[in-house]
């Protein structure tokens, strides 16, 4: 009879990781739709191309090394047990290990569901880089940047964070971060950045005295439509972070997991609103959006200790960071034309501090360590690859392939092609 | 023959093509365009940056005429195309060397 309870437990925490990772793999299909509404017509086709073309990218190096470095999981997934290695024996070993542990601990489960659940991750770091690169880089460039980072430096600070590792032997990280607004996020952040840098703004963004100049992206509805998408992912993102559903206590868990999240995204987008009402006069849909998704940056750290009303004030609190970061990065000529840094990276520290508001076993500076290694590494390597491929291949398109549109010079066709251009 | 371009509200499309069409005009030509003319434009936001939209969405019109219409099709437009508000447009007359109809090779007035 046990034996029957410890199969349906495998089974539903395996469903648990699958349908989750199912849910993250949806939030590309937000990231494509939110960039590609906030870049002009003639830059949609292009980063579309690099969205759809970055999951395939991480899905595929994560597969041959980035899991082994990552998780141990083998190189090409050895570690993963195939359909035929699941035979009599392995069945009954896994219901031993089960009896073992008990009903309380992690539980038995698939490992290709494991790798599943944990793929999705890296191609949404990955994506958030995409964003800040937009309308004036090489599409292989980045391509070529994808490669090593889902196959290399992603999986290395998740090795270090989730994968309980030494950093390079030297030290261990005491670093709490339930979904990854450190390791996911800011990390993708840091990356973003490291390519801005080198890359330098779109033409015309900036005049020559200081001004921000405004390059309004070319599909409102889609900008909305994204968000929502990313939203709604977003409870894969956190929920299946929970690791397991198979229990009590676990499941009133990923249920509070969603609460919270949800609870989050709404603090953010009030707050991102009130606060472009206040300071530009108008409600700015963009800065909307950007302020949900800043709540649920927040709130990845840690979604399921704070209460709902916490949870809310963390988002809000990252709504209205992420306002101030977007105008501030534009004062210092970092242009980001999707706000991916300010809401991936400047949200995604506050998310790892925020822990602190509601985790007792969270200390500041294993947080503050945690948080610096990961920047650090992720920002460095970057930089690196970054240096490599502008020396190699150059990063930027050349000024007249910017003006008529990287669709043309990268993809060779228009997004919209029988739309009347307006400008 | 004339060639007479206006430039108007594009929400007055529909109202000047029934009362051009009441007169008896035959074929017009439309193109959406961008001006701005005493109107001037208007400054938008985005995302904390201002930004100035000098040209407005126009519609212009195209009609090759008789001599003997040409009146009676400036008195249509005005009268449909007006609102009394700025930005109402402009109407352009102009001389018309010829005119042919690609189908059948007619020239002249039986082209128009």
């Amino acid at each position: 009879m046990e034996n029957n309870i410890f199969e349906l437990q495998y089974a539903m925490d395996t469903f648990y990781f699958l349908v989750c990772g199912a849910l993250v793999m949806w939030m590309a299909a937000g990231f494509a739709m939110l960039e590609s509404g906030m870049v002009r017509a003639k830059n949609t086709t292009e980063i579309l191309t690099k969205n759809v073309a970055l999951f395939a990218v991480a899905s595929t190096m994560y597969l041959i090394c980035g899991y082994q470095f990552m998780y141990d999981g083998g190189f090409f997934l050895s570690g993963v047990t195939t359909v035929a290695g699941m035979d009599d024996a392995a069945v009954a070993a896994v219901l031993a290990a089960s009896a073992e542990s008990g009903f309380g601990e992690m539980g038995e489960y698939a490992g290709a569901s494991d790798f599943f659940f944990q793929v999705v991750f890296v191609a949404t770091a990955m994506s958030i880089v995409s964003g800040a690169v937009a309308e004036r880089m090489k599409l292989w460039a980045f391509l070529a940047f994808a490669v090593v980072m889902t196959g290399f430096i992603y999986p290395m600070e998740g090795g270090w964070t989730w994968g309980g590792k030494a950093v390079f032997g030297m030290y261990e990280l005491s670093f709490s971060d339930y979904a990854g607004s450190g390791i996911v996020h800011m990390a993708g952040a840091a990356a973003a950045l490291a390519g801005v840098l080198l890359l330098g703004p779109r033409k015309g963004k900036y005049t020559k005295d200081g001004k921000t100049v405004a390059i309004p992206g070319a599909n409102m509805p889609l900008v909305a439509l994204g968000m929502f998408i990313l939203w709604m992912g977003w409870f894969g993102f956190n929920g299946g972070s929970t690791l397991k559903l198979g229990g009590i206590a676990v499941a009133n868990e990923v249920a509070n997991v969603f609460l919270n999240t949800n609870a989050a995204a709404s603090g953010g987008m009030i707050a991102a609103l009130l606060a472009s009402r206040i300071l530009f006069g108008k409600a700015d849909l963009t800065m909307a959006v950007n302020g949900a998704l800043a709540g649920l940056v927040a709130i990845t750290a840690e979604p399921a200790d704070p209460t709902p009303l916490l949870a809310t004030i963390i988002g809000a609190i990252g709504g209205v960071i992420v306002v101030f970061s977007i105008i501030g990065l534009d004062k210092i000529k970092i242009d980001d034309p999707v706000g991916a840094i300010s809401v991936h990276g400047v949200v995604g520290i506050w998310g790892i501090f925020a822990v602190l508001l509601s985790d007792a076993d969270a200390t500041f500076m294993g947080q503050l360590i945690g948080m610096l290694t990961i920047f650090v590494w992720v920002f460095v390597a970057s930089l690196i690859v970054w240096g490599i491929l502008k020396a190699v291949m150059g990063l930027r398109v050349t000024e007249q392939e910017e003006y008529d549109g990287v669709d043309l010079s990268e993809c060779g066709m228009e997004a919209y092609p029988e739309f009347v251009s307006s400008k | 023959m004339k060639m007479i371009t206006a430039v108007i509200k594009p929400f007055k499309l529909d109202d000047v093509r029934e009362t051009l069409a009441g007169i008896g005009v035959q074929g017009v030509t439309v193109t959406e365009v961008k001006g701005f003319g005493r109107q001037k434009g208007h400054t938008e936001l985005y995302r904390g940056a201002e930004y100035v939209v000098d040209f407005l969405p126009k519609v212009k019109i195209e009609v090759a005429l008789p001599e003997s219409m040409v009146d009676g099709a400036v008195e249509a437009i005005l009268n449909s195309a007006r609102t009394g508000k700025i930005g109402d447009g402009k109407i352009f007359i102009s001389d018309l060397q010829e005119v042919i109809r690609i189908r059948t090779g007619e020239t002249g007035d039986e082209a128009i």
